[in-house]
């Protein structure tokens, strides 16, 4: 170690203890087995959450929260701010690319059943972040203030209207109102960089903490086997995951500059809500769901009745540890594969309805 | 005569009715018929009184709202196909609808079914009116203020005193048969206000109703005028307008000839007539030199270069003095009016060919991807310019059109200034992503030969 390096290091030592985390790094190891892959989402996720947060600073400081300047400030920021363009459709992008890779991890962790104990507080953190991404990019999709986000807004607060009991008290408190107004677009601008942020910043710090604590988890077929392989956390799989992170950089700014994202026209809460009208394709499948449903089923609203449905699978997905009880005595059951590929399908073929099915 | 009208209303039987009922009224609050003691002769006279009163007004209450039958409609309906065509058409008149009648036309009794008591000319039937007198008769009503307030308090009742004006009334005075009288153009028993778009005097219908007289060869050949007016119309800018594309705002021949006072427009006015819809045009032309040129050799305003009923599309190619051009119809090469349209003619050339370069520009860089609102925004004033400079050529002066075309000029500059950026902008981006993508994908490849050499160790 150079002589000031270990100068600083000496420092911080004699106040902090800081070999004990040195030692626990140096020790810390990754398994190494035929799902590796899959470990490398979470760090993607992680670092497009990074690029959100610095690009997302950045346009703050030309952002401006109101009906009469939201659309001029971000048409501003993409055509007379320097490089403006690109972080704004850097900003898009990755948005979109995060709540994929979120998904991706979500699935993979659930196939590995690496939500078993004695990692129950990992997993539930994890859809808690995810359905808090859903959340951003819900809040974030409207501060353009374009027609389409608009649109799309009064939509997605009508269906949250829907909810049962709390439905109607819930629309006015996201909408600020009855309608979609200058007080939507504050109150989502707030969610959206202050409120959301902060509850991540809980959620993730926790989620980071305890895959530090517990390391990552193996496989149920990983775990059995004798010859087991591992790797070190650090520098092995930290480079691994800088490598990982340089290409999806290098893919989101492609996707930045050649597919630049659009602005569209300013929101005009007079004119009739545009024909074909979708919230974001993470949503599709909700909202086509919801579209499928019959008006009513027996004496209930269907749309109330589709509402409850995606709490109750909510709640089950949160819950998985507790219920896959096979899992914590480390045995498989096959339902929980079926069920999670039964997900996919469905989740798959509904956005591919509300793409390319009837239009109506 | 304004009895007579009331009592040709439904509400002869009530008015009857109120005075009756009035009268008894002040039957019943003499106080001297109360002061007799005898009671039960009192009692006598209230249930008489009472009785007197119900066989009154029961009687004109009950048979009050039911309307006379009109034995004028009823009848003609059982006749042959001539005779029947006005009590079939009467039904969506709008004086019928308001209350009036044949009788109130026609005269006669239309409360008696005998064919002599009905038309008796005692009771003031004139059966057919000739053709003459209609527009007097017509006008009977129409003429009649206080009378037409009580349907409309805004209508016009100046039709007939301006149909006396027109050269239809006149020729009418004169005894002419075939002339224009009211139902000529507004149809008899089944008249329709002219909002009415079923009205043959509606907007869009009104060229077709005039045609019918003024297109007809054969009809017009006693009088000396072309016929060939509603062809020409149909071709113009502002026949196409109205008939084709059913634009109400466009002219059709009453906008500028008159309606009741039909007339032809004097020539040495016809620029009035524009006027009504083109004014700043006008306006412009009566500040510019060939106002009193114009004035002084005759030559009508706005028809001298537009034409009348077929005017046409202006295009840039009239202006000028090459190919069709018109001003050489009056300037030859060596006047001064010649070199001014060669000049103007010039002017806004060149500010065309300036927007469609910039135009290009700005659309090129659209198809790029690139934000180019603002130049559009620029753009399309420029095109304002244009619209513009083509009006004041109308001032028939180089240096007032020189102006707006020079703030054209700027403006679409300035959009292909701003075109122009954005391409650089964009050729900027791609260098800029192949410089990036490089440095990123050398880092990469730097880290994956690092892991390997590390792990190989």
């Amino acid at each position: 170690m150079p002589k000031l390096t270990k100068k600083i290091y000496d420092w911080f030592e004699e106040r902090y203890g800081i070999a004990d985390f040195k030692d626990f790094f140096a020790k810390k190891t990754v398994p190494v087995h035929k799902h590796f892959l899959w470990y490398y989402f979470g760090g993607i996720t992680l670092f497009l959450f990074c690029v959100q947060v610095v690009t997302g600073i950045l346009l703050l400081f030309y952002y401006k929260s109101t009906v009469a300047e939201a659309f001029e400030s971000v048409k501003f920021i993409m055509t007379k701010v320097e490089f403006g363009w690109l972080i704004r459709s850097i900003h898009a992008w990755s948005a979109n690319l995060m709540i994929f890779s979120a998904f991706i991890h979500l699935f993979s962790t659930f196939f590995l059943k690496s939500y078993r104990q004695p990692r129950e507080l990992t997993w539930m953190t994890g859809v808690g972040l995810l359905g808090i991404l859903m959340g951003l990019g819900f809040t974030g999709y409207l501060l353009p203030w374009n027609e389409l986000s608009f649109f799309a807004t009064k939509v997605g607060t009508q269906i949250a209207g829907s909810v049962p009991i709390v439905g109607s008290y819930l629309r006015t408190v996201l909408r600020g109102g009855e309608e979609i107004s200058d007080a939507t677009l504050t109150r989502f601008f707030a969610f959206h960089v202050m409120v959301l942020p902060i509850v991540i910043a809980a959620f993730l710090g926790i989620h980071l903490l305890m895959v530090q604590l517990q390391g990552m988890s193996e496989p149920l077929s990983v775990s059995r086997d004798p010859n087991k392989k591992e790797m070190k956390f650090f520098p092995n799989f930290l480079l691994r995951d800088f490598l990982v992170w340089l290409l999806v950089f290098a893919g989101l700014l492609t996707l930045s500059v050649f597919f630049p994202w659009e602005l569209g026209k300013k929101a005009d809460p007079f004119t009739a809500t545009p024909v074909g009208i979708k919230p974001e394709w993470y949503f599709l499948w909700m909202f086509q769901t919801l579209k499928f449903i019959p008006a009513k089923i027996l004496a209930f609203d269907g749309e109330v009745l589709g509402i409850l449905g995606f709490g109750v699978a909510g709640a089950i997905l949160l819950f998985i540890p507790f219920i896959d009880i096979w899992s914590k005595k480390e045995k498989r059951n096959p339902l929980f594969a079926v069920i999670g590929i039964l997900a996919i399908l469905y989740i798959l073929f509904m956005t591919y309805q509300a793409y390319f099915g009837p239009q109506r | 005569m304004e009895n007579r009208r009331l009592m040709q209303t439904s509400l002869r039987g009530a008015i009857a009715t109120k005075q009756s009922f009035s009268g008894l009224l002040r039957f019943a609050r003499n106080d001297t018929l109360f002061a007799r003691k005898d009671t039960l002769f009192n009692v006598f006279v209230l249930v008489f009184l009472h009785l007197v009163f119900f066989l009154a007004i029961f009687p004109a209450f009950a048979f009050a709202s039911v309307p006379q039958k009109d034995f004028c409609i009823e009848c003609h309906k059982t006749l042959s196909e001539a005779a029947k065509e006005p009590a079939d058409k009467i039904e969506s008149d709008v004086h019928f609808k308001r209350g009036l009648s044949c009788v109130d036309c026609h005269g006669g009794d239309p409360t008696k079914d005998d064919f002599a008591e009905a038309k008796d000319p005692a009771k003031g039937f004139i059966g057919k009116p000739k053709r003459g007198d209609i527009p007097d008769l017509c006008g009977k009503c129409h003429a009649d203020p206080a009378y037409m307030r009580r349907f409309n308090p805004n209508i016009q009742t100046d039709q007939l005193s301006k149909y006396n004006e027109s050269q239809h009334g006149k020729l009418n005075a004169q005894g002419d048969q075939k002339v224009a009288v009211c139902i000529s153009c507004h149809d008899v028993h089944g008249v329709r206000e002219v909002g009415d778009p079923q009205a043959p005097v509606f907007i869009t219908n009104i060229p077709k109703r005039c045609a019918s007289c003024h297109a007809d060869k054969e009809y017009m050949k006693d009088y000396s005028i072309p016929t060939d007016q509603m062809e020409l119309y149909e071709q113009s800018v502002h026949g196409e307008a109205l008939l084709k594309k059913g634009d109400r705002g466009a002219p059709a021949c009453p906008s500028c000839h008159g309606s009741h006072d039909a007339a032809l427009p004097r020539a040495m006015a016809v620029g009035n007539v524009c006027a009504q819809c083109h004014s700043l045009t006008r306006d412009l032309f009566a500040k510019s030199p060939h106002k009193a040129a114009h004035d002084k050799l005759g030559i009508p305003e706005c028809e001298a270069c537009h034409g009348n009923h077929k005017i046409m599309r202006t295009t840039d190619e009239i202006l000028g003095t090459k190919g069709d051009g018109l001003c050489v119809k009056c300037h030859t090469v060596d006047s001064k009016g010649y070199a001014v349209a060669t000049l103007i003619k010039t002017e806004i050339e060149t500010l065309k060919m300036d927007i469609k370069e910039s135009e290009g520009i700005v659309t090129n860089a659209e198809t790029l991807g690139m934000e180019v609102s603002d130049a559009k925004f620029d753009l399309d004033q420029s095109k304002n310019s244009l619209t513009k400079s083509r009006t004041y050529v109308h001032t028939f002066s180089k240096e007032k059109v020189g102006e707006i075309v020079k703030e054209g000029m700027g403006l679409a500059d300035k959009a292909k200034g701003q075109g122009q950026k954005a391409i650089e902008e964009f050729k900027f981006r791609r260098k800029g992503f192949a410089i990036a993508i490089f440095f990123i994908l050398f880092l990469a490849g730097a880290l994956y030969f690092k892991i390997r050499a590390m792990e190989r160790d």
